[in-house]
């Protein structure tokens, strides 16, 4: 009874989007799964206070990056906090086309479908917009993810106690030409690039599939 | 699923790759929105070293592809080798014949270094090809080029079609036909001066055609009548056969601007006959006047030859050199073909040093003791020098008693000394190595040099051999050419009676391998004073000189200097290689002009080329001349068995 009152309380997007996550039959096949490789722009780090600008993501099938099925989404701004303008260089009236924070999450969750949400510092994505979900009050994610930090760790002995590693060195580590670092697709496309990367050497020592694969998420709750 | 959004969305990823396929071909040639819709659906794919993208024999994928970051190899089995066919690096094409073509890969795809690439479904590029006729032009010709290797089974289109499609079409005054005047004035062989004077005078021109059987046989110009009757030689009354000059040099119609100025600088002439097959024994058809050349053509290389003739100092000499050196750039600009450009600057130069000579007899207080000759070395003496560089020349005297030996040689190398100087002044650089007519060691007698080169050919050493490739490429500029025609007789003596220095010679043709591949490795390899340069002298020219020299000299051809007049006649000595010889010349072209391209950019000899600067049709130009090279090479190891040598 209280299940049902529950569902019934939650909009139609977030039951689909969680009606796709569970019914999922991709999660075995690795080459049939959906990744996609995501990074958000926000005003600022406070999970409270702060909010998202952008979120940019690409997906991968099959170890390819699929550039036509690429998404992203500039959010209107009621709060605005200047510190991070000189970061991003999204204003509040940009040019871009920004639509509301319930609009974006709307989208954002149609796209994502069953995807495997793959992020570098997943976990503060996550819950930015694990938040911007709860004021909608429904969240938080359901999808499984992966943290291209934690797969560097996991194949990459050396610096063993360093525990985190930015996206910047990562790429450097990996030999990946960066452009348009600080916008959220150009980061995400960066995720996907050091994500196939990793996913080839991770192949030569461990068995590649998603199980493994998230074995290396032993510090992301 | 996109319904939502608005058509204007925007897609960074997307405007990222755009950015990236922009500069390269044939995507640079392609609508904007056609190239959005292609960089809006690429797949992106990462390759770890030694891994396979498609393998040779393969059936091709839905897609072709883009190196975005890396190197891929190209590679053809056959039998038991692996052979590197091409390298592909950042913004090169390939796996697109076989699926428009429907046939299975040809070669495999092999990542030779960690790699990124962008693949391409092949159904977008179709559409494209069907409105965009400059795309699929393109396309066709960079499928002929990518299967003009050895081992390509259908090769008959053009090496270089896709560099030909990038070029932006020129007309160029030079590859005009010229346009000559059509019914001369003539007259018979049996008219009187008096007559043909008059005859010129009705008509107002400057020169009268003496015709029989409506062939040209001798011309009478102003000058003539200047020179030998106003002077009182001959006589009003006497037949034009009598100060007629002759034979007249004749052409066919389709005579160039170009080929014009070139004929009447090399024959010191002012006018050309045009016949019907351009014979002097076809029917007169038209003259063309250097008159008719320079009102169709302001700047023109004859007159700079003219004020050479006049030139009374060096001053004058350097003047004109700087006036060539400008003359240079604006052929290269309007893309005239590099063998005229390199025929006219040659005469030049040969006429600066002529006058250079003559200024500097002029000053010694007797005349020569003996005959002489003045050698022109190295690019010089094959004409094929544009920029100005270091001077590389040598004299031969005639044989003098050896009480008078002394004597002469001190004439001859202070006469070199002036004029070396004086070629200093015009801005030719003084040989660092001492390659010149002042240095003792280069100004000897014909004996001398005779045995100097039956010295350097029958005890081949490193040394002698890299002597032989500077002075074999003699040119005479000034002076005796009976001394010359006996100095070559006896080189070919001497290489006849000791062959095995053909393949000493041919083993240091090949000291240079191909650079096929080069942008990558070369890289990697070098370091020292010109890193990240690449050696374009060494590693492209000299393979192709050296390999032309030898061939030649092989055939035992005196007289063809010019290393592209040396393909052009191995083409006709050996027909079975005649594609492979014109493959040659078209890839010397290619890269003079571009070294002279350089040179002019930089200010400098053109030698060394930063490859970072190189944009994409400038690194697929060199990438198709150094295919030939490869092949030349090859040929070079088989026929002279240099295998065993190394």
């Amino acid at each position: 009874m209280i299940n049902f009152f529950k569902r019934k309380k939650h909009p139609k997007f977030w039951k689909d989007y969680i009606e796709k996550v569970e019914s999922s039959k991709n999660y075995n096949n690795y080459e049939a799964i959906r990744f996609v490789a995501l990074d958000t722009e926000t005003t600022g780090f406070d999970y409270d206070k702060d909010r998202i600008l952008c979120i940019g993501a690409i997906a991968l099938k099959n170890n390819k990056i699929q550039v036509n099925d690429s998404f992203e989404v500039y959010v209107k701004q009621t709060t605005f906090n200047k510190e991070t303008i000189k970061i991003h260089g999204i204003r509040k009236n940009g040019t871009e086309v920004k639509v509301s924070e319930e609009e974006a999450l709307i989208q954002f969750l149609e796209y994502l479908d069953d995807a495997i949400i793959v992020a570098h510092h997943t976990k503060f994505d996550i819950t930015m917009i694990n938040q911007a979900l709860k004021r909608l009050k429904i969240g938080p994610l359901q999808s499984k993810l992966l943290d291209t930090n934690y797969i560097h760790k996991k194949i990459a002995p050396e610096n063993r106690f360093k525990k985190l590693f930015s996206l910047d060195e990562l790429c450097n580590l990996y030999n990946i030409t960066m452009h348009d670092r600080h916008t959220a697709s150009g980061d995400a496309l960066l995720t996907a690039i050091l994500f196939l990367k990793l996913t080839a050497k991770f192949k030569k020592n461990n068995i590649l599939n998603l199980t493994e694969l998230i074995r290396t998420n032993y510090y992301l709750s | 699923m996109f319904t939502l959004v608005p058509l204007s969305m925007k897609n960074t990823i997307a405007e990222r790759i755009f950015d990236f396929l922009k500069d390269f071909p044939p995507f640079n040639i392609l609508e904007k929105d056609q190239l959005f819709e292609i960089a809006s659906n690429i797949k992106v794919t990462y390759l770890e070293k030694n891994n396979f993208i498609f393998k040779q024999e393969a059936q091709p994928h839905n897609c072709f592809y883009v190196v975005k970051d890396g190197a891929i190899g190209l590679y053809r089995t056959m039998g038991e080798d692996q052979i590197l066919v091409d390298i592909c690096d950042e913004g090169d094409l390939f796996g697109l014949r076989p699926i428009i073509q429907n046939d299975h890969y040809l070669m495999s795809a092999k990542a030779n270094e960690e790699s990124i690439i962008y693949a391409i479904p092949v159904e977008i590029l179709q559409e494209i090809i069907k409105t965009n006729t400059k795309a699929h032009k393109y396309l066709i010709a960079s499928f002929s080029s990518n299967i003009k290797t050895p081992y390509a089974v259908t090769s008959n289109s053009n090496l270089f079609a896709n560099v030909d499609s990038l070029e932006k079409t020129n007309t160029f005054s030079e590859v005009q036909t010229a346009k000559f005047s059509k019914n001369p004035i003539t007259c018979v062989p049996s008219a009187t001066i008096k007559e043909a004077a008059n005859i010129m005078s009705s008509n107002r021109v400057g020169s009268i055609l003496i015709v029989e059987d409506k062939k040209p046989i001798g011309i009478i110009t102003d000058k003539d009548l200047r020179l030998k009757i106003a002077t009182g030689l001959f006589s009003i009354e006497e037949k034009v056969g009598t100060i007629m000059s002759f034979p007249v040099i004749t052409f066919p119609a389709k005579i160039t601007i170009a080929e014009a100025q070139i004929a009447m600088i090399k024959y010191k002439i002012t006018h050309l006959c045009i016949t019907k097959d351009g014979t002097p024994d076809s029917e007169l058809i038209g003259i063309l006047s250097e008159h008719d050349i320079v009102v169709l053509h302001g700047n023109n290389p004859s007159v700079l030859i003219k004020e050479l003739k006049r030139a009374k100092n060096v001053a004058s000499l350097k003047y004109i050199r700087e006036k060539t050196s400008a003359l240079l750039n604006s052929y290269i600009e309007q893309n005239i073909p590099i063998s005229f450009i390199s025929k006219i600057i040659s005469e030049i130069t040969d006429a600066i040093t002529i006058k250079a000579i003559e200024l500097s007899l002029d000053e010694m207080e007797i005349q020569p003791p003996v005959k002489f000759g003045w050698l022109a070395l190295g690019s010089q003496g094959r004409k094929e020098q544009l920029l100005i560089t270091d001077q590389d020349n040598a004299l031969v005297f005639e044989d003098v008693f050896n009480e008078d030996y002394h004597k002469t040689k001190d004439y001859f190398l202070k006469l070199s000394k002036k004029i070396t100087d004086k070629l200093h002044t015009v801005g030719f650089e003084y040989c660092p190595s001492k390659m010149m007519a002042s240095n003792p060691k280069w100004c000897l007698s014909l004996s001398e040099w005779k045995s100097q080169f039956k010295n350097w050919i029958t005890k081949p050493s490193e040394k002698s051999i890299m002597m032989c490739t500077i002075f074999f490429d003699y040119n005479l500029v000034y002076g005796d050419s009976n001394l010359v025609r006996k100095m070559s007789k006896s080189i070919f003596k001497s290489i006849k009676s000791y062959e095995i220095f053909l393949n000493f010679l041919g083993k240091n043709a090949l000291v240079n391998p191909p650079p096929l591949g080069f942008f990558r490795q070369f890289l990697v390899e070098s370091d020292g004073a010109h890193k990240d340069q690449f050696d374009l002298k060494s590693r492209a020219f000299m393979p192709l000189i050296d390999a032309a020299r030898l061939l030649i000299l092989s055939h035992n051809v005196k007289n063809k200097n010019n290393t592209i007049e040396r393909f052009e006649k191995l083409a006709k000595l050996e027909p079975q290689n005649k594609d492979l010889y014109f493959s040659c010349i078209d890839a010397f072209k290619i890269l003079l002009r571009y070294r002279t391209e350089q040179g002019i950019k930089h200010n400098d000899s053109g030698r060394f080329i930063e490859l970072n600067n190189l944009n994409k049709s400038e690194k697929l130009k060199l990438k198709g001349c150094f295919k030939p090279i490869k092949d030349i090479q090859e040929l070079l190891n088989i026929r002279y068995n240099l295998a065993q040598m190394m």
